[in-house]
């Protein structure tokens, strides 16, 4: 209701106009705002079904979870599932390093192409080639892993139409797919394929409220383009590029989940291991319960204490972050 | 994404301008304009190409793909073989069948409820309604996780029912905040005047709310559709019997682990020649993006506004 953010002012509608506006605290939920839980309720219900209950389910891993006796029988285990955690549990650390050194992979290789993706559109084309070449570049965002890998294989698989046509003029064959060492790479240039397009939306707005001022006075001071790149336009993206940075760094733990669970068999684990799947192959597939839930749990923990606390860095330094504290 | 912030008022969500008129820097000389426009060309290419080659070997000749060793640039004599193959009665057409209904119910449900959340939220002050907010929120920050998620799904006995491919991934918290942003941005005014003129919620809802925001529902309601068309690993976890699998379950076993597809998973005529495994193989690839090339026109134009409400707000 409109007064209930303005207190000042005179009561409307069904309150009756008689009546002095009151404190806001004091005043009475009215009908409408019940009908207003009413509509909430449903989605609410689901949410709580499936995203909160679920959260108290990571109490199995302090349990020896035997999922024929569910929960409530399972016997209490203390710390015993963090062991290889804390012992550094070889198959842990290998999932953990390749974790790490695939998110590090992106912050420094698929990170930048968007903003790169972006100032071209930017600096360059008329405005309905510009609409064009952004529908196309949207659209892998729109597929599935499982559909680009698919593509990938057929298009760079030892028997794909790469290979085939190298090996039809007699250049050899170029192993990519199901090659360990090329893994890496591999999952690199997919997620750029599959979303570097979709990425520039976020840049294409900033970028739309540059002043336009700052160029004309720019250029005449005598800045040249690249000048005014580096002193108007990328300025203009620093905010930005800060914020997902630090939504990046929440998902540190977290990389492609899908995607390598797809081309996993083919690469085999020293490659391709990472927490997610660490946690799905432990967990779903070879019955360790729970000692995959307090991997997932510590792995959670983690992202979020990540956020809060490049959050309160991103404060620090003056720029707005996430949220306002 | 930005908008983790439930204390800040929300009004006014409308973008400042699209950047269809950016002022932008100078192009620059030619021959930089050049270099740029084909720095762009090889990105268009290295996403269209892909689907050209993958159509062109689903509707090839077979001899042609012989004659190939597998793959086709350029079909020839164009044969819809694969497709009727694929598409009359076998693994696949019951595969589409699985994945069309369960997108179609999913994003139904996911829309009503979701609309309905966004709207209940959409008025601050109102009250519940800042812990209701804060619930939605904090859902983005924690997440289950999957073993968990696995044990409620079989403690509510979904395993291998199609609500499991449904319900878990019902409400998504960053869809439902982009509606209400949409929702506050409707002037009060209106609503308002609706109120004095007696209508409840529900008809201010219906009649005003959503004929006003049709372009950012379409939008939201692909966003969900595609989770459902996509959904590959929920299927992967609930589904274990391979008759309900969803088409994303069909693509990775026929096609990424290269299982062969056997005389009974696909209907061809007795004594006639079955399609290469490469057209089949082509063509389930084609079969499983067409829902959504089909869609995106329809939403595409809203998409920009959509996203950025959601994303970076005025």
């Amino acid at each position: 209701m409109t007064m209930l953010r303005q207190p000042a002012a005179p009561p409307a509608g069904e309150d009756g106009g008689a009546e002095k506006p009151r404190p806001r605290r004091l005043r009475p939920a009215g009908r409408r705002d019940i009908a207003l839980l009413w509509f909430a309720i449903p989605g609410l219900a689901a949410m709580l079904l499936f995203h909160y209950i679920p959260l108290l389910g990571n109490i199995i891993a302090f349990q020896d979870y035997q999922p024929f006796i569910g929960i409530t029988h399972s016997p209490w285990s203390g710390l015993d599932n963090f062991g290889v955690i804390f012992n550094g549990d070889d198959q842990f650390l290998r999932a953990l390093v390749n974790t790490l050194e695939l998110t590090l992979i992106q912050v420094v290789f698929v990170f930048p192409v968007p903003i790169v993706l972006a100032l071209l559109l930017n600096s360059l084309v008329g405005e309905r080639v510009k609409k064009a070449v952004q529908n196309v570049l949207y659209l892998p965002h729109f597929l599935s892993w499982v559909v680009i890998v698919a593509l990938f294989q057929q298009m760079l698989g030892n028997t794909g139409m790469l290979n085939l046509f190298l090996s039809a003029h007699d250049l050899g064959t170029w192993s990519i797919i199901g090659n360990p060492d090329m893994f890496k790479a591999l999952l690199t240039s997919q997620v750029i394929w599959k979303d570097a397009g979709w990425g520039t939306i976020l840049f294409l707005a900033a970028l739309s409220r540059v002043d336009s001022n700052l160029y004309e006075a720019s250029a005449m001071d005598g800045a040249s383009r690249w000048r005014q790149t580096w002193h108007v336009t990328l300025p203009a993206l620093r905010g930005l590029v800060i914020l997902l940075l630090i939504l990046r760094l929440g998902d540190a733990l977290s990389v492609g989940f899908e995607q390598i669970l797809l081309q996993q068999t083919a690469v085999g684990l020293d490659n391709s291991e990472v927490l997610d799947t660490y946690v799905f192959n432990n967990g779903l597939v070879g019955g360790q319960w729970g000692v995959a839930a307090a991997v997932g749990l510590v792995k959670g923990a983690v992202g979020v204490l990540l956020v809060l606390g490049a959050n309160k860095v991103a404060h620090l330094f003056g720029e707005e972050g996430v949220y306002r504290s | 994404m930005t908008t983790l912030s439930p204390t800040r008022p929300e009004r006014g969500g409308k973008p400042r301008g699209t950047y269809s008129a950016i002022p932008g820097e100078s192009a620059g000389s030619p021959p930089w304009r050049a270099l740029k426009s084909l720095l762009l060309l090889v990105c268009v290419l290295l996403v269209v190409l892909p689907f050209l080659a993958i159509i062109s070997t689903s509707i090839a000749d077979p001899a042609q793909i012989t004659e190939a060793g597998g793959f086709v640039l350029w079909p020839d004599n164009p044969t819809l073989a694969s497709y009727t193959a694929l598409l009359s009665g076998g693994l696949v057409s019951k595969a589409m069948m699985v994945s069309v209904g369960v997108t179609v119910a999913g994003t139904a449900l996911s829309l009503i409820t979701s609309i309905m959340l966004a709207y209940g939220l959409s008025r601050p002050g109102s009250f519940g309604h800042k812990p209701i907010l804060m619930l939605l929120l904090m859902s983005l920050l924690f997440v289950p996780g999957v073993i968990p998620t696995y044990l409620m799904v079989r403690q509510l006995g979904l395993i291998n029912s199609y609500w499991s491919l449904i319900l878990p991934t019902m409400i998504n918290a960053f869809n439902v905040i982009v509606l209400r942003s949409f929702f506050m941005g409707i002037p009060r005014e209106l609503i308002d005047a609706a109120r004095i003129d007696g209508a409840s919620e529900w008809s201010i809802l219906t009649r005003i709310v959503l004929p006003l925001s049709k372009a950012s529902i379409g939008v939201i309601g692909l966003f969900y559709a595609v989770t459902y068309w996509n959904a590959f690993f929920n299927a992967l976890l609930f589904m274990n019997d391979a008759s309900k699998w969803p088409m994303q379950l069909v693509l990775r076993t026929y096609v990424i682990n290269n299982a062969s597809l056997s005389g009974g998973q696909l209907d061809v005529a007795a004594g006639a020649p079955v399609p290469p495994a490469q057209s089949l193989q082509a063509a389930i690839l084609i079969l499983s993006i067409v829902p959504i090339v089909v869609v995106y026109p329809f939403v595409q134009r809203h998409m920009n506004k959509g996203v950025m409400i959601g994303a970076v707000k005025g």
